[in-house]
């Protein structure tokens, strides 16, 4: 035997989850959402999320390439964020939105940073922010064929009564993927029994959330409107696909429950008490600037230090 | 009591988790070799005997080129105190005194015997009673015997049994967990010859008036600890654990929480937490020496993995050159990759068989496939999994980050020298990073630092 053999540090052996796996993992479990849109919304929904999808992988391609780094598109990371951007806008926006808001988010947010696990910003948040801002009008403009008016958080603000069952299944206006309170679960679970994601943010995030409105909501314990505030705007889908984003939430255990606490409380005092219905957004991305100081104070104690029960 | 009264077996235990937080359950691959008896290997060539096969300092040589030696003969001594002698372990001729490789891929002075192939014994001196035997006694039986820590560190025994105050050790462990994937050669040992494991045990016992035994077994061997509960169920001193069978329950500082719910760091010795923990094989080597008056001449290795036409469990005599227990055991079936001494999480990868089983060679498994150099490594999403499955509690993903710049202050502030280096993390990683070796380089340029 003359051929050597490979040698490598310990350990020899890798188990068979890989980045591109957990990611093509979360894609598939946006899909429930991303169907509903289009069957609430119709052709507009479909041909806006295929845009932005096209559009953030061509990014990222095209970057990549110019700078003479290694093309990374295979991980499914950027249809990811073109997915989840996409889903975070109205049906009604004008296709060049998809094309502004997706180089955005992968130019600006992810690949100048750094690229994948260096961004310290949810890409497709923060382009759904960029855009909030800038077009203003367009990211607000909920009318579309299948309903007119509000979204509904916007009429419980109002004061005005919701149909809580519609809201659960999805049959309101609002954001292409965020209606649906039914079909983000249904990704969720499958995220959650994949062990993609688990419990630890969105569950202190909800919990959270649902204290600060009986608290501060001015209705006190009130079911209906706890469960308006639950299934109404981005919140179910914040909770479980943005803020359980691995690269921008804390990576210790005790870190995310104050994480998800965190958001909880900031939704509920945007929501309650900024101007806008909305607050999920602006509350993740504020919680992801938070994030490095939250990790800094809750580093685990090491096993024999206390940590052993961690 | 409750609950409790489930895990306490017997009286004057404490109870336990029976587990760790953290860990993994990577393919175990011991289908392979598990029903395989042990059968002993004859060296055909020469013996090669690094003088270091243990923590310490390196053996002295006793013997010289051309010298006759005998199967049983001590051919180097103790270099010290932390330190422990070699026996030849076939007759011949002593052919060169020289550095040779072993696994590691180090050159160390070894002790060339050209086997005779008579295999012509020493005159074994007459043991005393066990019974008449003094502390001092034992031990030294123990540290003459040459016996080191055999599952995998090689930490001189006879150090080990000697803490300062050992009427504070409460706990003697044997370490019988076996946690590392493919290798089955303590199960084989508590199967075949669980008498010997029980009397090492007592043995060990003896040594500590105020100390249990404890024989902690992972539950993935229901047969083992059927069979050891059955023989130790009229010991009062002596309790079967069943561990919940996870990687790496048989790191020490793991076992002795999982055990006994104690928690010792890096810097601590199990002494401190009144524990001495063993692995099934120096057990039976201690049980070789006090009652048999047997120096450590043979050791159990599983020869197994993909590549190996029929996996095996052999009893092989130190110093047999790896290129034979691959030939005992049918050859290669398909030509191997990659070949491990050791287990696959905490192993040498070796480039050529051409190298001696020592006192520490567990198994020797080789693969047609490398999964390390099949998976490039990209970045890291800070997914958290190597922090869900550090055994340690520390955060893998920032202190290979401190190590990859270098930056020694963050590093030691972090916990990076908690670390054990069991492999958890890299096994786990999503994005296929090497964290395990660049944590281990930096923990080892650190440790070097503070010897100075």
């Amino acid at each position: 035997m003359s051929d050597l053999m490979k040698v490598s540090s310990n350990p020899h052996i890798r188990s068979k989850v890989t980045t591109g796996n957990i990611m093509l993992a979360v894609v598939i479990a946006l899909l429930p959402a991303a169907g509903f849109g289009i069957y609430n919304f119709g052709l507009d929904a479909l041909i806006l999320i295929l845009i932005t999808v096209a559009t953030t992988v061509l990014t990222e391609f095209l970057y990549e390439k110019a700078m003479h780094k290694k093309v990374t598109i295979g991980d499914y990371s950027a249809v990811v964020t073109g997915l989840l951007l996409a889903l975070n806008l109205p049906s009604s926006a004008p296709w060049w939105i998809g094309v502004i808001g997706g180089v955005f988010a992968i130019l600006v947010v992810k690949m100048l940073f750094g690229g994948l696990g260096q961004n310290f910003m949810n890409p497709a948040l923060g382009a759904r922010c960029f855009l909030l801002i800038s077009y203003t009008s367009i990211m607000c403009n909920f009318e579309c064929d299948a309903y007119s008016g509000a979204t509904p958080l916007a009429s419980l603000k109002a004061g005005e009564s919701v149909n809580i069952l519609d809201m659960v299944v999805g049959r309101t206006s609002g954001t292409i993927g965020e209606t649906s309170m039914i079909a983000i679960v249904i990704g969720a679970c499958f995220l959650l029994l994949l062990g993609v994601i688990d419990l630890k943010i969105p569950g202190s995030y909800i919990i959270s959330f649902v204290i600060f409105v009986i608290l501060f909501g001015g209705h006190g314990f009130d079911p209906a409107y706890i469960a308006a505030h639950l299934s109404g705007g981005g919140l179910m889908l914040g909770a479980f696909f943005m803020a359980t984003d691995y690269v921008t939430r804390p990576v210790t255990k005790k870190g995310q429950y104050l994480y998800g606490i965190i958001l909880g409380l900031l939704t509920g005092i945007f929501r309650i008490f900024g101007p806008s219905a909305e607050g999920v957004s602006y509350a993740i991305i504020l919680g992801n600037l938070l994030v490095p100081l939250i990790e800094k104070i809750t580093m685990p104690r090491a096993f024999g230090k206390g940590g052993e029960r961690a | 009591m409750g609950l409790n009264c489930y895990y306490m077996e017997k009286e004057g235990y404490q109870v336990a988790r029976l587990t760790f937080s953290g860990g993994i359950h990577p393919y175990d691959g011991k289908d392979l070799s598990k029903s395989e008896p042990i059968r002993e290997v004859l060296p055909k060539g020469d013996l090669v005997y690094p003088l270091s096969q243990h923590i310490g300092a390196p053996a002295q040589p006793i013997v010289k080129k051309g010298d006759r030696v005998l199967t049983g003969q001590k051919i180097a001594e103790a270099g010290g105190f932390v330190s422990a002698p070699i026996y030849a372990t076939v007759s011949g001729t002593v052919k060169a005194v020289e550095p040779r490789r072993v696994v590691t891929g180090d050159n160390v002075m070894s002790i060339v015997i050209e086997n005779d192939g008579l295999y012509e014994e020493i005159e074994w001196p007459e043991v005393k009673p066990f019974e008449e035997l003094t502390r001092e006694e034992k031990i030294n039986m123990i540290r003459e015997a040459g016996i080191v820590g055999m599952g995998g560190a090689g930490f001189p025994t006879a150090v080990k049994l000697s803490p300062k105050e050992p009427e504070k050790i409460e706990y003697v462990i044997v370490n019988c967990a076996e946690c590392e994937p493919y290798l089955t050669s303590d199960y084989r040992k508590m199967l075949e010859e669980p008498e010997k494991l029980i009397g090492g045990l007592k043995v060990s016992l003896s040594l500590f008036e105020n100390a249990r035994g404890i024989l902690a077994v992972e539950d993935n061997k229901p047969e083992c600890i059927a069979k050891l509960k059955r023989l130790t169920k009229d010991e009062n001193k002596i309790a079967v654990k069943a561990l919940k069978t996870k990687y790496p329950q048989g790191s020490e500082r793991q076992l002795i929480y999982a055990t006994t719910g104690r928690a010792i760091h890096s810097a601590m010795l199990p002494a401190d937490a009144g524990c001495v923990v063993n692995n099934v094989d120096t057990v039976i080597a201690i049980y070789n020496a006090v009652i048999e008056g047997k120096p450590l001449m043979y050791r159990i290795v599983t020869v197994t993995g993909d590549a190996i036409a029929n996996p095996c469990n052999f009893k092989v005599r130190i110093g047999t050159n790896y290129h034979e227990l691959v030939d005992e055991a049918g050859g290669f079936k398909q030509p191997p990759v990659k070949i491990i001494s050791g287990g696959p999480m905490m192993g040498f990868g070796i480039f050529d068989l051409d190298v001696p089983a020592t006192k520490t060679s567990s198994a020797l498994l080789c693969l047609t496939k490398d999964e390390v150099s099949a998976m490039e490594p990209s970045a890291c999403i800070n997914c958290g999994k190597c922090v869900e499955v550090c055994p340690g509690r520390v955060v893998p993903r920032k202190l290979a980050d401190y190590a990859e710049h270098y930056d020694e202050e963050a590093f030691v502030k972090n916990n990076g020298m908690e670390c054990c280096e069991c492999g958890c993390c890299s096994y786990i990683c999503p994005a296929k990073r090497p964290l395990t070796q660049v944590i281990k380089s930096m923990r080892k340029m650190q440790l070097a630092k503070k010897k100075k």
